[in-house]
């Protein structure tokens, strides 16, 4: 999934456990229905724990999930959708 | 009785055994249209957490899961008793103290750790390591499970037993609460836990 298709980031970077999924869930709950949050966390946990955190989540669904690097650093981007 | 009972059989009911076989159906249909309207009111998972370690190491796993269950959704208390209470004593949260002495996994042997100083050494060495990881302080783990609705209660038995004052917790904890509540809360909770 492409950035463009994201309504709202979130930038947790450089933020460890368990503050990825609690900042994601706070900003989830910000979102309008339909609308897709992309979350951008350098922390390599959070590919398990916002999978799990949507997957028990009533009306989030996990869209995409990527790893990519910038400058070198590991980072995982996490994109989930808020159901109508 | 056997499946080709007559139907003259009917002819058995009187019709005020009918009126009162109808008046026992609603009055079941109520109770069970009743209990479903309290199940769903009570569906909200719950977990409990009994916190009663303060030191640096220990009072990380309560607060971590307190404050990502509470993003699952889940209704939570953390009941603080004895040295968890340092955790939520607005001062005291911020140089929780840590020792090698007794713990096999630390470097230094115990007759080094033992010595003068070395407690206070070995929590700094720590801090600094929790702050070189990206990990978050325990105070603003604190702060982030009260803003998500964690309920973190300072066991009131043990704030007088250790002299210490309502106002010397962070804003928000609840305090004036004992053994009965806590019990009551784990009760109804899915998940208890006791660090």
């Amino acid at each position: 999934m492409s950035t463009e298709t994201a309504t709202e980031t979130l930038d947790v970077k450089g933020q460890n456990c368990p503050m990825p999924v609690i900042k994601t869930k706070g900003a989830f709950d910000g979102l309008a229905a339909g609308d897709v949050l992309e979350v951008v966390s350098t922390d390599s946990g959070s590919m398990s724990d916002i999978k799990g955190w949507a997957e028990s989540t009533d009306g989030a669904e996990l869209v995409d999930q990527e790893e990519t690097t910038e400058d070198g650093t590991s980072v995982y981007k996490h994109y989930v959708r808020k159901a109508e | 009785m056997s499946a080709d009972t007559p139907p003259s059989s009917d002819d058995e009911f009187s019709p005020d055994d009918l009126a009162t076989l109808h008046a026992q159906i609603e009055a079941l249909e109520t109770e069970v249209s009743d209990l479903r309207s309290e199940v769903d009111e009570g569906s909200a998972d719950k977990m409990v957490i009994i916190a009663t370690k303060g030191t640096l190491d220990m009072a990380y796993p309560p607060l971590i899961l307190a404050s990502t269950a509470a993003a699952f959704g889940y209704d939570v208390t953390v009941f603080h008793t004895f040295w968890g209470l340092e955790i939520l004593h607005e001062e005291n949260s911020k140089d929780l103290g840590l020792s090698s002495v007794g713990n096999p996994n630390m470097p230094l042997p115990n007759a080094i750790a033992a010595l003068p100083g070395m407690d206070r050494m070995t929590a700094r060495m720590m801090r600094n390591r929790i702050e070189d990881n990206d990990v978050a302080s325990v105070e603003e783990l604190i702060e982030t499970s009260l803003a998500s609705g964690v309920d973190l209660q300072a066991c009131q038995m043990t704030i007088d037993l250790l002299g210490y004052d309502e106002d010397d917790f962070y804003d928000g904890v609840t305090t004036g609460v004992g053994a009965a509540s806590a019990f009551q809360d784990m009760a109804d909770a899915d998940i208890q836990l006791l660090v």
